[in-house]
């Protein structure tokens, strides 16, 4: 599979421990994603709060180049940035003269050729019946919350990914790993994201929630698809906890640090080492 | 033709004040075969008509030329009036001088011009018009109702009680219908299976009402009056002639526990039953899917146990014809399935967690819960764990006002039966609390909105206007997240139990039913009526009528309303032993047509069949394509599309479209 890759600002900053474990769990799944080359942000929240066409043309030209560089299909493994990329993809696609205008501006030909997977469509497309196979050490200790987040399902009209509300394709690969993925309720809940910057309190009261409904749930650690997610669940867990007065000690994977662990990858190789909750 | 009268009219104000009539009667005096040209202020009055028989009559006119409104509005007046003077009624145009030319126009000189023009061309169409007679075809006094709930019951029973025949066909094994599942109707509160089940019975035991339960049409031919319809009955495995419903196949059958279709799974029933007690005819079904004889030739206690011998395992499905001269459709509605997202638009409602989590039902579920006759004897239970719930969150408006991922439109019927669901719960849990969330509270109707004040000051239904946001469970409680937006404030409710009013849609295969019949229907599959207004329960195909729940959302005074008219409709049709029919129709010209069969194909109303051309003594000339007066509309389609010129419509001919045409040359 040629995979370009475009990993979004998180993904080389706060979150360098997601690339490194999806760098290496997909290596050993025969996946090698290239990343574009001279990507730019792709306007997450800051560009459509700002200017509509802004937060159009700043993913569009990251779809261009990839397509320039000769890809069919592009991995963003964070959230926001593939609803952004689909986004900019399906209103491209809906209007010509948007198509020719942004063209314009981003000074290359936004085709909207290029398709956009997530994580876990990525992991699809490997195959569960192979991962299945390559599985060395099954994870049957772990009942994990896999935790969507609120955008790796929505807009439904924009991802078109799964079901939007009651969602099952990440229990699915957690499944085939021999994990016992719990049922819960918090699943596509928001768990604050970037208003960690703006107004911490709000961040750790929603995050708090998603902790609490599933340690109720009898999960022993979450699972996630999102670097944001990840901050806040993780990194803020041991905020939220002190501010609360409660004890959760749930460590949160991503996606690629459980399948790598099925695979029998080390927690180092995986970059688990640096995460906050152990 | 040469005696031609132009008789060109005012409109009071209408057409005289943008056009000088006077003007153009002197102008269409001039054209060559018009005898007399004369102008008056309401044409269509009793002195005008007067007038226009006084012409007729002294100049012995041979063709008349109405110049005023659109022929939707007195085409028929003024055919009339000619046919009173002894003036073939064909043999009359109207010239639209008024939507045409006087309302969309402000430059009178100019109007003036184009009302001369617009009478120039009906005058030459005119000229090429012949005497025309009016088609007469027999009529089959025999209706179909399709559909036995309500609305079909209502029809039924008018109709045969006006002393026809009716031919009922209902898709489940007994009538009745949604209703004979509703606990108590709002706003009296009656009983709904006691003032159902009488009229049920009556359907069963009327002399002229023969009743096809467990069977759907499958195809209609035919036109007005003259109806074939083709009805499947479905094998019920049960010969209803001998069963005499004693019920010792159904308390014998070992597979008790299938999900009851009458319940809405809400309860269970076995392999062989009858969906209610009171059901009619009260006669079992063998569910083929779950019986273990017919699936791999087990059991078999059923048949053993009958003491008539009335099950028969190797019963199949058969198809029978019934000649009808009318058909009135009645086939109801169904809740929209929110627990899934469904192809197309409708996304469905996961955040409700409909079918993921059992206390969350929907509102024909709880009306079952509510039943005396359900299954739990009228007992309100929560289905997770059988206990008494002492608070429950209704919603409204699921999937209904919803462009985004529903349906656009009001589901009428749900503001009111929530607030009586509320009111029966209050009734059976003293110590309960009912919670309703809703966008607006809908309450037109007689005694609508009282009933709705009663349960919110009598019986403390607390009502919130917002949505719910998500429905999550946490140690045995419904977490309801939702908004009052009049209090400004996020509302969380622990519930145990939580009631969906979905919308209402229509039955599913109602669209395949009305290709069948010629129907139109909307975007979301409900049936068109012809007029709005003026004709509710006509439709677009002459002798089908619609009534209840499968033209809109309507509740059950409503759908019964409607049914009587429907059935009243059905009587006007067969109060005459023949139907007159326009006689401006389609005709072939069998000796130039090839038998491309292109109209065939296209005629939207089947009107076309494929004939042979005989000589006397019967001997095959060639193939050609014929239309069948009853059914054909006069729509035009065969003409545009026949590619030898051999189709024309009569009124309406290619020669007069072209003198029109010409004539403004």
């Amino acid at each position: 599979m040629r995979l370009a890759y475009y990993p979004g600002c998180a993904l080389h900053g706060s979150s360098n421990d997601y690339e490194q474990s999806l760098r290496v769990c997909l290596g050993k799944l025969g996946v090698e994603p290239q990343e574009i080359k001279e990507w730019i942000c792709c306007g997450a929240t800051a560009a459509h709060a700002l200017n509509h066409k802004l937060s159009i043309a700043l993913p569009a030209r990251n779809l261009a180049l990839a397509a320039q560089q000769g890809f069919q299909e592009l991995l963003a493994p964070c959230p926001m940035c593939s609803m952004q990329l689909l986004k900019a993809t399906k209103l491209i696609a809906a209007d010509a003269g948007l198509r020719r205008e942004i063209s314009t501006i981003v000074e290359a030909e936004a085709s909207g050729r290029v398709k956009v997977l997530n994580l876990i469509q990525v992991l699809e497309r490997v195959g569960l019946e192979r991962i299945k196979a390559g599985v060395q050490k099954p994870l049957t200790e772990l009942k994990p919350a896999c935790y969507y987040g609120c955008l790796l399902t929505r807009p439904p009209d924009v991802v078109k990914f799964d079901d939007s509300e009651q969602p099952s394709s990440f229990e699915s690969i957690l499944a085939a790993l021999g994990a016992k993925p719990v049922d819960w309720n918090f699943r596509t809940e928001c768990c604050g994201g970037g208003m960690t910057m703006a107004k911490e309190e709000t961040v750790l009261d929603l995050s708090r929630r998603i902790l609490a409904d599933a340690q109720q749930h009898g999960a022993n650690c979450l699972a996630t698809a999102c670097p944001m997610c990840h901050v806040n669940l993780d990194m803020k867990q041991r905020g939220i906890e002190e501010r609360y007065g409660v004890r959760f000690g749930l460590p949160v994977y991503y996606l690629t640090d459980l399948v790598g662990l099925a695979l029998e990858m080390s927690s180092k190789e995986l970059g688990i080492d640096r995460h906050f909750v152990r | 033709m040469s005696r031609i009268g132009v008789f060109v009219c005012w409109c009071g104000e209408n057409i005289a004040r943008t056009v000088d009539v006077a003007e153009v009667a002197t102008a269409a005096a001039k054209i060559p075969g018009v005898r007399c040209s004369v102008h008056y202020k309401y044409m269509c009055s009793d002195p005008g008509q007067a007038m226009i028989r006084e012409r007729i009559e002294s100049e012995k006119l041979d063709g008349m030329v109405v110049a005023s409104c659109s022929p939707h509005m007195h085409l028929k007046t003024f055919r009339k009036t000619a046919q009173r003077a002894g003036l073939n009624p064909y043999l009359v145009e109207m010239a639209n001088i008024r939507e045409h030319c006087s309302w969309v126009h402000r430059d009178r000189s100019q109007a003036t011009a184009k009302a001369a023009e617009i009478i120039r061309m009906s005058v030459e169409k005119v000229r090429q018009n012949h005497a025309l007679e009016a088609i007469r075809v027999p009529v089959t006094r025999r209706a179909l109702v399709i559909g036995g709930g309500v609305a079909g019951i209502q029809a039924a029973l008018d109709i045969a009680d006006a002393g026809y025949e009716v031919v009922m066909v209902e898709r489940e094994p007994s009538i009745g219908g949604k209703m004979a599942g509703l606990s108590e109707t709002f706003p009296t509160l009656d009983c709904s299976q006691c003032i159902l089940t009488p009229r049920m019975v009556e359907v069963g035991q009327h002399p002229r009402i023969k009743l096809y339960s467990y069977s759907e049409v499958e195809g209609v031919n035919g036109f007005v009056g003259n109806f074939t319809a083709k009805i499947r009955r479905k094998a019920r495995y049960v010969d209803i002639s001998r069963c005499t419903g004693c019920g010792e196949c159904w308390n014998v059958c070992p597979l008790k526990r299938n999900p009851s279709e009458f319940d809405f799974k809400m309860g269970t029933r076995p392999a062989i039953y009858v969906p209610f007690p009171q059901a009619v005819p009260a006669r079992p079904v063998i569910d083929s899917k779950t019986c273990a004889k017919l699936i791999r030739n087990g059991c078999g206690l059923c048949a053993k146990k009958c003491p008539t011998g009335a099950i028969n395992f190797q019963d199949t499905d058969e198809v029978i014809e019934e000649k009808v001269g009318a058909i009135v459709v009645a086939t109801g509605y169904q809740l929209y399935d929110i627990g899934k997202q469904q192809t197309g638009k409708l996304g469905g409602y996961g955040e409700y967690g409909y079918g993921k989590y059992k206390d969350v039902i929907d509102s024909l579920q709880f009306e079952r819960l509510v039943s005396a006759s359900g299954p739990t004897n009228g007992v309100i239970k929560r289905p997770s764990d059988g206990a008494e719930p002492k608070n429950v969150v209704f919603i409204s408006c699921v999937g209904s006002r919803d462009c985004a991922k529903g349906l656009s439109y009001c589901s009428k019927i749900c503001c009111m039966y929530t607030a009586k669901h509320t009111m029966l719960y209050k009734h059976k849990v003293h110590d309960g609390q009912a919670h309703v969330f809703y966008m607006d509270i809908r309450s037109g109707g007689k005694g609508y909105e009282e009933f709705v004040r009663r349960a919110i000051e009598q019986n403390g239904a607390q009502y919130y206007r917002g949505r719910v946001s998500k429905i999550t469970e946490q140690n045995g409680k419904l977490i309801v997240r939702g908004a009052d937006t009049l209090a400004g404030t996020p509302v969380v409710i622990a519930a145990d139990l939580v009631v969906l009013a979905s919308a209402m849609r229509p039955s599913p295969g109602v669209t395949d039913l009305a290709r069948m019949l010629n129907v139109g229907y909307d975007e979301h599959g409900f049936l068109l009526e012809s007029h709005p207004k003026l004709r509710p329960v006509e439709t677009n195909a002459a002798g089908v009528f619609i009534c209840g729940a499968c033209h809109s959302p309507k509740d059950i005074p409503e759908s019964v309303a409607q049914a009587s008219a429907a059935a009243a409709k059905t009587q006007i049709l067969f109060a005459a032993e023949e139907l007159t029919r326009e006689p401006e129709i389609a005709q072939i010209n069998e000796q130039t047509c090839a038998a491309c069969y292109a109209c065939f194909r296209t005629c939207p109303y089947h009107a076309i069949e494929q004939a042979e051309v005989r000589t006397p003594r019967g001997v095959f000339v060639k193939k050609t394509a014929r239309v069948n007066p009853g059914l054909c509309m006069g729509c035009g389609t065969c003409v545009t599309v026949c590619p030898s010129k051999s189709a024309e419509l009569e009124g309406f001919t290619e020669q007069q479209i072209y003198s029109m045409v010409e004539s403004l040359a």
